[in-house]
Formats: C-alpha cells, sequence, structure tokens
C-alpha cells in the first residue's frame, strides 16, 4: 500500500504567542515548531498500516523552508521519504491554496491512501484534507479513529458527536483525516535518527496560479464573557484563600 | 438570500441547526433553509415556524443516510439551483466532512467555525478562533459568491431564534442523484461499552489537563480529587496518551458534565473542552499562563504552576480537617 501522510508545522503549543505588527498573524519568527498533534498520529497510523500490508510512507508537508524540521522527524520515525512544497506563502494560507499546492505535489505519484490531520492546530480549518480529497477526485472519510484493509477498498471508525461511533466501506484509494487518540505513538530512535538523513526529500515548488480564498483582515486577542476572580499571593497564599472561597462564598465545598 | 444547510439524522433535527438560522436572520436578508434525508415532513415543520423565506426538503431513498458523496451531490444541485448570496451551516461533525468538498466543487471559499458576523470596511467578515482560542480573527471570503459559512455550535443561542407569524412554505426539491456517485457505505451509529463512570453525576470534578506533563503526575490530582471528594476528569490529549481511561474525558467528544464546582488543572480551555464543561455552576481554573482561554469561563482563578498549587491546596483542605465531607452545607 503506497501511502501519503501530510504534516503541518506548527508554532510548539508552549510558544507564548504575540500578534505580529500588521495585526493579521502572530510574531513567530523566533517560534519553535513542532508537528500538528493529530498529523502525529496520521503519521503512527500509517507506519501500523505499513508494518501489517506492506507499501511505502512517503511524508508530505507545505510550507517555508523550516518545515524542513517536521519532515525529519517524519522520517526518523520511519517514513519512507518526502516531498517537501517550499513557499513561504503557505505558511498563512488558506487550506484552499493549501490544499491545491498538495494536491499539485501528489496527483502523479497516485497513492492507495492519503492521510492527514483532523484539523490544525494553528488556523484549525478542519478542511485541507477533505478539499484535497475532492481535488484528487477520492472517496473519503473524517475524524478516524481505527482503519481496516479490506478487500478492494478501507473500513473506517468515524468518530461522531457525544461518544458516537459509526463504520464506513469506501473503496480505495481514499483519503482519510485522523482524529488524535487513534493509536499510541512512537517517538524516534537514535537508529530512526540516522537513517532519516539518507531518505529522498523532493523539493517541489506550488504552481504559480494559487489564488487566496479569503483574507484575514485582523487578528485580535478575544474580549473576555466573564469576569473572572483571579487569586494572588504566594501558592500557599492563594491555595488557602481558594479553599476559603470556594467553602465560605461558592458553597461547593 | 442566504442558504441555511439543516441537519437531521432519522427525522430528529440536530439543535445546532438553529444558530446558523440565527446568524442568517441577523444579517437582515431573507433566509432559505434546506434539509436532506427522507420522511422529513416533521423535520420541516419544525424548521417552518422560524422566520425564513422557504423551508426546500430533499429527498431520496438514497439520502436515507448521510454519505459524504451523496451530501455533497444534491446539496451542489441546490445552490446551484437556488443561487443564494451565502451560504450557512452549522459546524458539526457532518458539516466538517461533506462541507469542504461541497464549496471546492462549486470553485467557492467555506470559512470554518464562525462566532460572529460582522460588516467590516463595507466587507462582510466572519470571525473565527485560531490558535486553539487564544486570537480570533476577521476573515473576509474573496472570490465568487456565494461564500461558504459554518458555525461553531454554541456560539448562538438557538432559542433567540425569531419565530414566523405563520409557518413557512415547503417546498419539496426535484433533484437526481445517481447512485452510483455514492462511494461511502455508512454502518449504524453505536456506543463504545458501557462506560464505567458517569461524570455527569459527579457534584465536584477535578479536570486535568496537558499542563500535568507525565502520568507519573496523575497521583497529585487524584490526591486533590480525593481531598475535595471529587472526580477526576480529563481533557481529551490525556485520555489519548492513555493517562487516564477515555471514559474520564470531558469536552464534545466525552461527557459534558455541570457539577457544583469544575476545577480545571492545566487546561487550555480549546472550545471541544469548553462545550463539555461551561455549564459547571462554579469554575475554577489553575494555569500558568494568564492569557488561557479557559479563564474566558473561569469564575475564579490562580495564575501560577499547579505544582506549587497543586499541594497547598491539598494541605489547606486536609489543615481545616474533613475538607471531603463537605457537610454542613447545603
Ligand atoms: C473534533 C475534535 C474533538 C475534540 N474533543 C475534545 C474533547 O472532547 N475534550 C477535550 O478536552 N478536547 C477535545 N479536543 C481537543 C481540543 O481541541 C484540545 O486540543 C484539548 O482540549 C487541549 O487539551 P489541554 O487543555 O489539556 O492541553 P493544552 O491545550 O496543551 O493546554 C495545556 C495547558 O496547561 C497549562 N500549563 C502547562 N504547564 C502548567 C503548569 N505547570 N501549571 C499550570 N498550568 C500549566 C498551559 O498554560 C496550557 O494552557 C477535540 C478536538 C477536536 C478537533
Ligand atoms: N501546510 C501543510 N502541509 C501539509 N499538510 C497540511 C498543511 N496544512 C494542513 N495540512 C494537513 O491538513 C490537516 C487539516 O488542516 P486544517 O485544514 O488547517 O485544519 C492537517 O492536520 C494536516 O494534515
Amino acid at each position: 500500500m503506497k501511502i501519503a501522510v501530510c504534516v503541518k508545522q506548527v508554532v510548539t503549543r508552549e510558544w507564548p504567542l504575540r500578534v505580529d505588527d500588521a495585526r493579521t498573524w502572530v510574531q513567530d519568527r523566533d517560534a519553535s515548531f513542532e508537528m500538528n498533534e493529530p498529523d502525529a498520529y496520521a503519521l503512527e497510523e500509517a507506519l501500523r498500516l505499513k508494518e501489517q500490508h506492506g507499501g511505502e510512507v512517503v511524508v508530505c508537508s507545505a510550507g517555508p523552508p523550516r518545515v524542513a524540521q517536521v519532515i525529519r522527524e517524519a522520517l526518523a520515525r520511519g517514513a519512507d521519504r518526502a516531498i517537501r512544497v517550499e513557499s513561504n506563502a503557505l505558511a498563512t494560507a488558506d487550506s484552499g491554496m493549501v490544499a491545491e499546492a498538495l494536491a499539485a505535489a501528489i496527483r502523479d505519484e497516485a497513492f492507495d491512501l492519503v492521510l492527514t490531520g483532523l484539523q490544525s492546530d494553528d488556523q484549525g480549518f478542519a478542511q485541507t484534507g477533505v478539499v484535497l480529497a475532492e481535488l484528487l477526485g477520492i472517496s473519503h472519510a473524517t475524524i478516524i479513529m481505527e482503519v481496516q484493509v479490506v478487500e478492494g477498498g478501507l473500513r473506517v471508525k468515524r468518530e461522531l458527536e457525544g461518544g458516537w461511533f459509526q463504520w464506513v466501506s469506501m473503496p480505495s484509494p481514499a483519503l482519510l483525516t485522523i482524529q488524535s487518540g487513534i493509536n499510541q505513538l512512537r517517538y524516534a530512535t537514535l537508529r530512526g535518527i540516522m537513517a532519516a538523513k539518507k531518505k529522498e526529500v523532493r523539493v517541489v515548488e506550488p504552481p504559480a496560479d494559487l489564488a487566496p480564498h479569503h483574507e484575514i483582515l485582523e487578528l485580535y486577542v478575544p474580549e473576555k464573557a466573564k469576569q473572572t476572580r483571579l487569586i494572588e499571593g504566594s501558592p500557599v497564599e492563594a491555595a488557602t484563600e481558594l479553599v476559603r472561597v470556594l467553602r465560605e462564598e461558592a458553597r461547593v465545598i | 438570500m442566504i442558504l441555511v444547510i439543516a441537519e437531521q439524522r432519522d427525522g430528529v433535527l440536530h439543535r445546532a441547526s438553529w444558530e446558523p438560522i440565527l446568524a442568517a436572520q441577523q444579517t437582515g436578508q431573507p433566509v432559505q433553509v434546506a434539509v436532506a434525508g427522507v420522511s422529513l415532513a416533521s423535520v420541516a415543520g419544525e424548521l417552518a415556524a422560524a422566520e425564513v423565506e422557504a423551508v426546500l426538503t430533499i429527498e431520496h431513498p438514497a439520502l436515507e443516510s448521510y454519505t459524504p458523496d451523496g451530501f455533497v451531490a444534491v446539496f451542489a444541485d441546490v445552490v446551484t439551483g437556488t443561487q443564494p448570496d451565502l451560504v450557512f451551516l452549522p459546524h458539526t461533525y457532518q458539516t466538517r466532512e461533506f462541507a469542504p468538498k461541497l464549496a471546492v466543487r462549486l470553485g467557492r471559499s467555506l470559512i470554518t467555525d464562525c462566532i460572529a458576523v460582522k460588516q467590516r470596511d463595507n466587507r462582510l467578515a466572519f470571525v473565527r478562533p485560531m490558535f486553539q482560542g487564544k486570537f480570533v480573527a476577521d476573515v473576509a471570503p474573496t472570490g465568487p459568491a456565494p461564500h461558504f459559512a459554518s458555525f461553531q455550535i454554541g456560539a448562538f443561542r438557538p432559542d433567540a431564534v425569531t419565530r414566523g407569524a405563520t409557518a413557512a412554505d415547503i417546498r419539496a426539491v426535484d433533484i437526481t442523484l445517481e447512485a452510483a456517485v455514492i462511494r461511502q457505505t455508512m454502518e449504524p451509529p453505536f456506543k463504545e461499552a458501557k462506560q464505567a463512570v458517569d461524570l455527569t453525576q459527579a457534584e465536584r470534578i477535578v479536570a486535568v489537563g496537558r499542563g500535568i506533563k507525565a502520568q507519573e503526575h496523575i497521583a497529585l490530582v487524584e490526591t486533590l480529587a480525593a481531598a475535595l471528594g471529587a472526580e477526576v476528569a480529563a481533557s481529551r490529549p490525556i485520555c489519548d496518551s492513555g493517562w487516564l481511561p477515555m471514559d474520564r474525558q470531558v469536552g464534545s467528544s466525552g461527557q459534558t458534565v455541570s457539577p457544583k464546582l469544575y476545577l480545571a488543572l492545566g487546561i487550555s480551555g480549546a472550545i471541544q473542552h469548553l462545550v463539555g464543561m461551561k455549564g459547571s455552576a462554579t469554575i475554577v481554573a489553575i494555569n500558568k499562563d494568564a492569557e488561557a482561554p479557559i479563564f474566558e469561563v473561569a469564575d475564579f482563578g490562580i495564575v501560577g504552576d499547579l505544582f506549587e498549587v497543586v499541594p497547598a491546596l491539598v494541605a489547606a483542605l486536609n489543615a481545616e480537617g474533613g475538607g471531603s465531607s463537605g457537610a454542613g452545607h447545603p
């Protein structure tokens, strides 16, 4: 089975984010970056499918040259090779543009299965995978928590709201958007990191005619809906005061 | 005209459908609502109570169970046929699955997870969270109309929808649907084997998030829960990592709880977590980041390191003795 996994590089969760001067993005020039969380699960699922059914795992990422970091990480974890779509504009682009760039980069490879995360931690569109499926003309299913390979295609467990699930079958080729928690992640070994250095990374440019589907007019901190009473002081003072408040004012303990 | 795509399953309307209807009403433009499936009379009747121009029903045996291919095919025809200026949907799991495909098939833009609509510099802008709710952005769609937008569940109050003086017209839309275009076969929805813990009955909950850093620190949280007479719950990543069982997860894909006390430790407050707990009577957040979105919903907060605050809390509760019972209070 020939599997593509799309991974996005996002600012590390712990990074203290500030809005940039143009007020349309965050100051991320000096930020540290990591692999978007559900994408790490998508990669793990691809590696497990390859272990069971054979084939190849190709990791794809679009963005500025810095996305080479998540590609290296994916190769170290066991992906066989990579496709990197290089474009500074794609760092902040909408899902339509990114999907078009990814589709152009992988279309000719005729993958049996394309995996993406269900949504990105930064923009959170929850769209790129689904749009990519349409551009590739293949079937898809979203928010997947289990993948079974069956005769002629796939049977996958789709998460629904409120603790419900549903099995869905479809022919391959197909695209699945993977939900966090589908498996337990493995980490790169020293051997993996060394082996990654020798793996092929194909760098491609996106099509020249990509057009945006939306424009961010302004990015800002949301207004607070509720007045939170912040309890100050040293940890011991704050803890003592919180216990008093919960007991005497809120009367919940 | 704004076309709202409502959602139903087995003849039961998804309540979130009212929210894009309200968003559409608030723009002042005429509204039509479309719904697809089989045996839609009762759902259509319910929707027709809202002040809308018309309710469009799209019935076909192949739509009995939702499939992304079936829905993309029929709604592409309905949108082309009705020529709305905008198309609104609730940002449900189902919308997440078919709406991006629908919009791109029609060559249109879709803005997801919107919480408000506004006019800005003579353009229609959609307000949506970014960076897990740390920021929001005003976003304007580009390209030809209709633009699509999906609305975060809970962003609008379903009961604020304006009702019509008389019931709206219900019109059956003629569609052709080749069963062959549908590539997915759906099996009936199911729940995982019975849950061992029912957090919905808990009076007090201590919930832990990724701020706890490592599995071995979960014991600290359990100690605090014991001192408070509380159940332990968690955000999704804690359960994903296997540090606590899945049935202790609170949020859109876990349990929805409304205890007297919800104490959130090292939880950032992503919307998928908030929807599961914001109905709690008293919410306390302990987080080292003063700007974490959890403080948007917290009544009381301590900005600090949970590894310092939690032991101090346990000590304070135990020092006063019998902190776990809460006896003597109403
Ligand atoms: C379709 C879908 C469904 C989902 N369903 C759910 C769901 O049901 N439930 C759910 O919870 N999530 C759900 N999620 C995931 C959700 O979007 C968030 O990713 C998740 O809630 C984040 O968990 P967290 O707050 O524990 O982690 P993070 O967002 O990483 O937050 C950790 C927090 O800990 C704080 N912290 C770190 N160290 C310390 C310290 N020493 N002391 C104090 N504070 C500290 C940080 O400041 C930060 O705010 C879902 C996502 C999707 C896309
Ligand atoms: N720049 C990118 N490069 C590779 N994959 C991406 C990129 N952006 C988004 N994706 C994939 O699409 C998924 C959904 O992203 P989004 O539509 O932004 O929520 C992510 O989880 C990734 O798997």
